[in-house]
């Protein structure tokens, strides 16, 4: 009898509150991770333009960051699709959307918009890392007595160079040229890959909230804010961590080191270069989060200004029923405090860092307030929906649409990381890379 | 046999068995609803008679397997109470589809809420389904096409292709749409095409005691719904969607959403 109620909770009602006149149907249906999939999608291609500013415009002072940003952004890749996965009623259909698209519907481009980036990603590494991936072949098959990990490590390069083993300053030359060509097919990409994610939404006409034409603009704009700022978050961290893993010798810390035997950058070095990159990179941050918030102002004053209809709801959503989390979080916490932490004269790493945290924070909630407050109102525009997060999972569904589901998606791409490290050191120090 | 009785017979063999294979084809309900252009199917609301008590709902979820206790539906009523300052007052106590029993309106989260009777200005019942949109937005939206329109008109949802992101029911301006919470993917009403596509009627329709509900053929000059269509003042949902709805509603008010 149990089982038999439980089974009868729609897919929504477990975590909607129903408030005044909402249609027998109506639900939160889209709801945390749908919350985190322009979350993380917003973060590969952020980090894909922090890393293509040295590329591509020559940004010398972005050099180190940028060589982490792509690296990283390759890790955050496959984890931009996991919200997705977890989200679907059908999981083990999902390949349908690659296989059999249907091109009047925005979410069908994302097969090809994905894998055009994954690509071209994945190509920009080959070309930055291939005179390390030669090179780290020519010492493993020196070396007699290889560690289990290098064991490992050396098939793997071997595959992964693709028999393209010429080092000459020619082939370098041309490295060089593919990497700044690919860095620069992939800035429109990765503005197209989220800028569709802006579209999904902005093409709701049933939506009142999210139909604009603004909505993928705001989007690729936001991305890469919160792109550069969980660069500069994770960069510090990462160096943080490997300072005091330097200094203690905790190689299971390091896993480039791990990888590629003893070559910890000392700590001295370590800090300097921490504290340039992320001063410069937050400059970068700044501009990126002007535009942000005025195309974002701009869309609010403009809605209020032409209220239309659905005007009358929406201002219960915005200055009511949401105005914590709009005003407060997003806007005063998210965005105008950062804004000044980070134009105040004088600027240290550690501002730096928490306003990069400050500012990932709102972009979060700039989503939130998008995905969830579009669904906060009902279509009669006459009731109200609230959406509980599901914390403590009951069954798989509130796990999958939960806390929990929303916390793997956010460790996940560190994880691959830290094995991706191994492959790709994104942490050299010397110019052997590009 | 002669060669005249043999050119004979195979003429009268021809004919007959052209005339009655052809005759198979003809009967195939798909190719006839697919080739005939002359079918389009909609769907009459009279609000006027309908009182609200729910067996359209009722029949419904019985008839398509809609779980009855599951808080979605296909079709559903709702009651809209008109107070004297102006005040529009809806509600529609799951889905309606144990009818309207109570003065009390449920409003949600807010509790239930007793209008005095001499406040009421006027009140009346709207019931909802599908408009089966001759633009239909969850159509567009669909990433594998699983949503699609039949020459007829009709939208319908392919259970073994949906991959249930929800896309259709966000794309919905009507909130038709919901998760089926047995088969776990979108689902919608079909105008119970199982039953009018042999010629029957829609369950809802079927069971509504007082004619209220009622589904035609708009291509037919003759056919009921669309001479009601011509020669009565009928009025759509949210047209300003352009979604070219086919739901047509006689005695729409400016205050039904």
């Amino acid at each position: 009898m149990v089982e038999q109620v439980a089974q009868m909770i729609v897919h929504g009602e477990a975590w909607t509150i129903k408030d005044l006149f909402v249609l027998p149907n109506e639900y939160v249906y889209w709801s945390i991770q749908i919350v985190m999939y322009p979350y993380m999608t917003g973060l590969v291609a952020g980090a894909f333009v922090l890393s293509s500013l040295y590329h591509v415009f020559n940004v010398e002072k972005l050099k180190a960051i940028a060589r982490y940003a792509l690296v990283f952004s390759f890790a955050l890749l496959p984890v931009a699709m996991m919200p997705l996965m977890l989200h679907l009623m059908q999981p083990l259909r999902g390949i349908h959307v690659l296989m059999t698209p249907h091109f009047t519907s925005a979410i069908s481009a994302f097969g090809i918009v994905f894998m055009a980036y994954a690509c071209i990603v994945a190509a920009e590494i080959w070309f930055v890392y291939r005179k390390f991936i030669v090179e780290s072949i020519h010492r493993l098959e020196q070396k007699s007595n290889r560690s289990g990990l290098e064991k490992i490590l050396l098939p793997i390069y071997k595959v992964i160079s693709l028999g393209a083993m010429d080092l000459s300053s020619e082939a370098l030359e041309s490295d060089h040229k593919a990497v700044k060509f690919l860095a620069g097919l992939g800035i429109p990409v990765a503005c197209f890959l989220h800028g569709y994610a802006g579209f999904i939404f902005g093409s709701v006409k049933a939506n009142a909230l999210w139909m604009t034409p603004l909505m993928p603009v705001i989007f690729i704009c936001s991305a890469i804010v919160s792109g550069i700022a969980l660069c500069i978050l994770s960069y510090y961290i990462f160096m943080e961590m490997r300072k005091w893993a330097a200094k203690r010798g905790k190689n299971w810390l390091l896993p480039d080191a791990l990888a590629q035997g003893g070559t910890a950058i000392p700590v001295e070095q370590l800090r300097s270069i921490q504290d340039h990159e992320v001063k410069m990179t937050s400059k970068y941050l700044l501009i990126f989060m002007t535009l942000a918030i005025t195309l974002e102002v701009l869309d609010m004053i403009f809605r209020g200004y032409t209220a239309v209809k659905s005007w009358d709801a929406l201002r219960m959503v915005i200055y009511e029923h949401d105005f914590m989390k709009i005003f407060v979080y997003q806007y005063g916490l998210g965005n105008f405090l950062p804004f000044l932490m980070l134009l105040l004269p004088g600027l240290t790493t550690r501002r730096a860092v928490i306003a990069s945290i400050l500012v990932l924070f709102g972009v979060f909630m700039m989503r939130w307030n998008v995905v969830i407050g579009g669904q906060a109102f009902s279509l009669t525009f006459a009731g109200f929906m609230e959406y509980h997060l599901p914390i403590i999972p009951h069954d798989i569904e509130t796990f999958k649409e939960g806390l929990g589901g929303a916390l793997s998606v956010i460790v996940t791409p560190f994880i691959i990381f830290y094995f991706l490290n191994m492959i790709f050191p994104a942490f050299m120090s010397d110019d052997e890379a590009h | 046999m002669k060669r005249r009785d043999f050119l004979k017979s195979t003429a009268v063999i021809v004919a007959g068995a052209s005339v009655s294979l052809s005759a198979l084809e003809f009967v195939d309900p798909k190719e006839l609803l697919a080739a005939n252009p002359q079918l389009r199917w909609g769907f009459l609301v009279d609000t006027h008679k309908c009182v609200g008590c729910g067996f359209c709902v009722k029949a419904c979820k019985t008839e398509n397997d809609i779980p009855f206790e599951a808080n979605v539906t296909r079709t559903w009523v709702e009651r809209y109470v008109i107070k004297t300052d102006g005040e529009v007052v809806m509600d529609c106590p799951k889905g309606a589809r144990d009818g309207f029993t109570t003065k009390l309106l449920d409003q949600g989260a807010s509790g239930n809420r007793l209008i005095p009777e001499n406040e009421i200005a006027q009140a009346f019942f709207v019931p909802k389904l599908c408009n089966h949109c001759s633009t239909p937005a969850c159509v567009q939206v669909c990433p594998v096409g699983a949503t699609y329109q039949t020459a007829d008109g009709t939208v319908l949802v392919d259970r073994t292709w949906c991959i249930g992101c929800g896309y259709c029911i966000m794309g919905c301006p009507y909130g038709v749409r919901f998760f089926h919470p047995v088969e776990h993917v979108a689902d919608k009403c079909t105008f119970c095409y199982h039953r009018i596509s042999k010629g029957g009627n829609t369950a809802c329709a079927q069971a509504c005691p007082f004619g209220a509900r009622q589904i035609g053929n708009l291509k037919d000059p003759n056919d009921p719904v669309a001479q009601a269509l011509m020669n009565q003042r009928v009025g759509v949902l949210r047209d300003e969607y352009g979604t070219k709805p086919n739901v047509y509603y006689i005695g729409l008010n400016k205050e039904v959403r």
